[in-house]
């Protein structure tokens, strides 16, 4: 299903400046996306996803930011984003590159109604007439799911609900059709049920209109749901990526193995393990490789060995690991996607 | 807040309508707060405007016939001064300039720090620094003193003293409004505007500001009280409106030397300046206590 490649990153670096030094918070990161393709960036809290998003659109603070690396979006020529002007960014999102956040009860402004919030979305990339952009945004508000749309275009954001302040923002987030949506952890704030109706709303939006999406979350069983790779990400870096079925059926990282570990799925098979101990910081990196403090299988030249990414398998199929153990530990899982709830 | 468990439901309702009751009878409250402030500056400025109605006088016509006549007098409601001026005249008339001031000088003073402490605090960098430096530099002056002297070196006179409030007061409305520019630019939801591709002047004015708005706008309620009293001390000083002009510092300050024969001459228009004064704080508590319920 996927086509050329829509959006490529290469190296990307993000060092943020801090009154306690320097923060890696994403260190060497590539990764590419493809037309149409959902790609899944999994990993825990503080590993790096969300500064990744942030560096692609451009909303990353400039002056305490180091960055470095390439963002290449294809329609727009073979140029680097990071570093272009300001109005170039500011023309490419949102009709180009849009995003939604963690936290829907915050992404949108308090003293303003939905429906102005909306229909400003609209008309910041098109010109249309007041009453275009009003059918419009309330025509949005109905395919996201909001029942009596019109009516509830007057309501204030504390009058909806979380689910339903995601649905408005994933309205706003697609007013402009872009082709490229970068998901940040869309549904963590909300409860199983609404998750679970959020995901299929992407998804549904997505196989609809075609675009990509970068689909960011800390919890592997949301991911291999809907998405077509995923790249698993660890203290600033990729640890693992290649295609759903690559990395939930056979991972080849101790890390993602780990993640899967704790992950509930089929009936009853095995017990939920958590990872011992936490990331490291993201200052103080340790040597070598960065999991092998909480790494089952480390071995001394683990903790000495800078570590790269390793093709793993044929040539097309792009699936790469972080670990020169691969080949001994990547062991053939019995797991498939849908086994994960 | 009741720490006790209902025992029924319809308890439950009970104490429900109990709240919501409760909190009607104090939005009300806070209405009448607004009501009331806005009533009585409404009074004053109905007052000073059709103050040809109100009395036959003129403010500065003499009598040297009928000087110093206390209130309640025939013919001068407020008695009149050592020229023989009507008082009630005098008060009416002055109130146009006292009220010119809170309006004129604080409505300017409010959208330019305003707008400037929104570029400082959104743009930041060397522009936030340049701007706040030029704000200490103004902070660093004793506020009074440094309007003394923009007047003294423009010259007396009303207009001068809209020129220097102007060139002073709106380093407040700057500081305010960049502190509290610099929390919202980090919240999320305009981390999602810019994320919309929306230019900087439309996060700015239509994302920040309506969020920041009520600290300045209450501020400047304050602020108009300050520059009727500010109007009245430059006037008190010499500074301000001059003579035969009636300004209400003018008179207070014109009205001293008679302090002990005449108390109404300092009194009546110190009482003017109270009513405006007064007028302001009800409309800034009731405005402050509306918009805060607005956040609940």
């Amino acid at each position: 299903m996927p086509g050329a490649a829509l959006l490529t990153v290469r190296d990307l670096r993000s060092y943020l400046a801090t009154s306690h030094g320097v923060v890696r918070a994403v260190d060497g990161v590539s990764l590419t996306v493809h037309e149409a393709e959902v790609v899944g960036i999994v990993g825990e809290s503080g590993c790096g996803k969300t500064v990744t998003c942030r560096t692609i659109m451009g909303l990353m603070p400039t002056r305490t930011l180091h960055a470095s690396g390439e963002i290449i979006y294809h329609p727009h020529g073979e140029r680097n984003l990071l570093g272009a002007p300001r109005r170039e960014m500011q023309a490419l999102r949102g009709s180009h590159l849009a995003m939604i956040f963690q936290d829907p009860m915050t992404a949108l402004n308090p003293v303003r109604t939905i429906g102005d919030q909306l229909v400003e979305a609209v008309t910041a990339h098109a010109r249309l007439t007041p009453r275009e952009a009003r059918a419009r945004a309330v025509g949005l508000l109905e395919r996201v799911g909001i029942p009596a749309p019109a009516q509830r275009m007057r309501d204030y954001p504390f009058q909806f609900s979380g689910g339903m302040l995601q649905r408005a923002l994933i309205a706003i987030a697609l007013a402009s059709s872009p082709r490229l949506l970068l998901a940040d952890e869309p549904t963590t704030s909300l409860d199983v049920i609404i998750q679970d109706q959020i995901l299929g709303l992407l998804a549904e939006l997505q196989r609809e209109t075609g675009m990509s999406m970068i689909l960011v979350s800390h919890d592997l069983a949301v991911v291999s749901g809907i998405c077509d790779r995923i790249v698993v990400m660890y203290a600033g870096q990729v640890v693992e990526q290649g295609t759903t079925e690559d990395v939930i059926g056979r991972p080849s990282h101790p890390y993602t193995q780990a993640l899967l570990d704790a992950v509930p799925h089929g009936e009853g098979r095995g017990e939920l393990r958590s990872i011992p101990g936490s990331p490291p910081s993201l200052i103080d990196v340790p040597d070598g490789c960065r999991f092998s403090p909480r790494c089952p299988h480390a071995l001394g030249e683990c903790r000495t060995w800078e570590t790269e990414l390793i093709e793993t398998s044929g040539p097309g199929r792009g699936a790469r690991v972080r670990c020169w153990r691969y080949r001994e530990l990547g062991k053939e899982r019995r797991w498939h996607a849908h086994d994960l709830a | 807040m009741s720490t006790t468990w209902a025992t029924s439901p319809s308890e439950l309702l009970l104490r429900a309508a109990a709240r919501s009751a409760g909190r009607r009878r104090s939005l009300l409250r806070r209405r009448i707060t607004l009501i009331c402030g806005l009533a009585m500056l409404a009074v004053a400025i109905l007052a000073c405007t059709l103050a040809p109605l109100l009395t036959r006088y003129s403010p500065t016509a003499i009598d040297p016939a009928g000087i110093l006549k206390p209130p309640l007098s025939p013919h001068h409601l407020l008695g009149t001064d050592q020229y023989g001026r009507d008082v009630l005249a005098r008060i009416l008339y002055g109130g146009r300039i006292d009220l010119a001031i809170a309006f004129g000088a604080t409505s300017v003073t409010l959208v330019g720090g305003t707008v400037i402490g929104l570029a400082a605090g959104y743009i930041g960098g060397r522009v936030d620094s340049f701007l706040m430096r030029l704000v200490d530099l103004f902070f660093a002056f004793p506020f009074l003193v440094l309007i003394i002297a923009i007047v003294a070196m423009l010259g007396p006179g009303v207009f001068n003293m809209f020129v220097a409030i102007w060139m002073t007061s709106w380093v407040s409305y700057a500081r305010i409004m960049r502190a509290q520019t610099v929390v919202a630019k980090k919240q999320q939801y305009v981390i999602a505007a810019r994320a919309l591709g929306y230019g900087r002047l439309r996060v700015m004015f239509r994302h920040i500001l309506p969020n920041t708005a009520p600290a300045v706008l209450l501020f400047s309620m304050v602020d108009a009280v300050g520059n009727i009293i500010l109007a009245a001390s430059l006037g008190f000083l010499g500074l301000g409106a001059q003579a035969p002009a009636p300004e209400w510092g003018t008179m207070i300050s014109d009205g001293q030397n008679y302090i002990l024969s005449a108390w109404w001459l300092a009194t009546l228009p110190g009482l003017a300046v109270v009513f405006v004064g007064v007028a302001f704080s009800l409309i800034g508590d009731g405005l402050a206590d509306l918009l805060r319920a607005g956040e609940r």
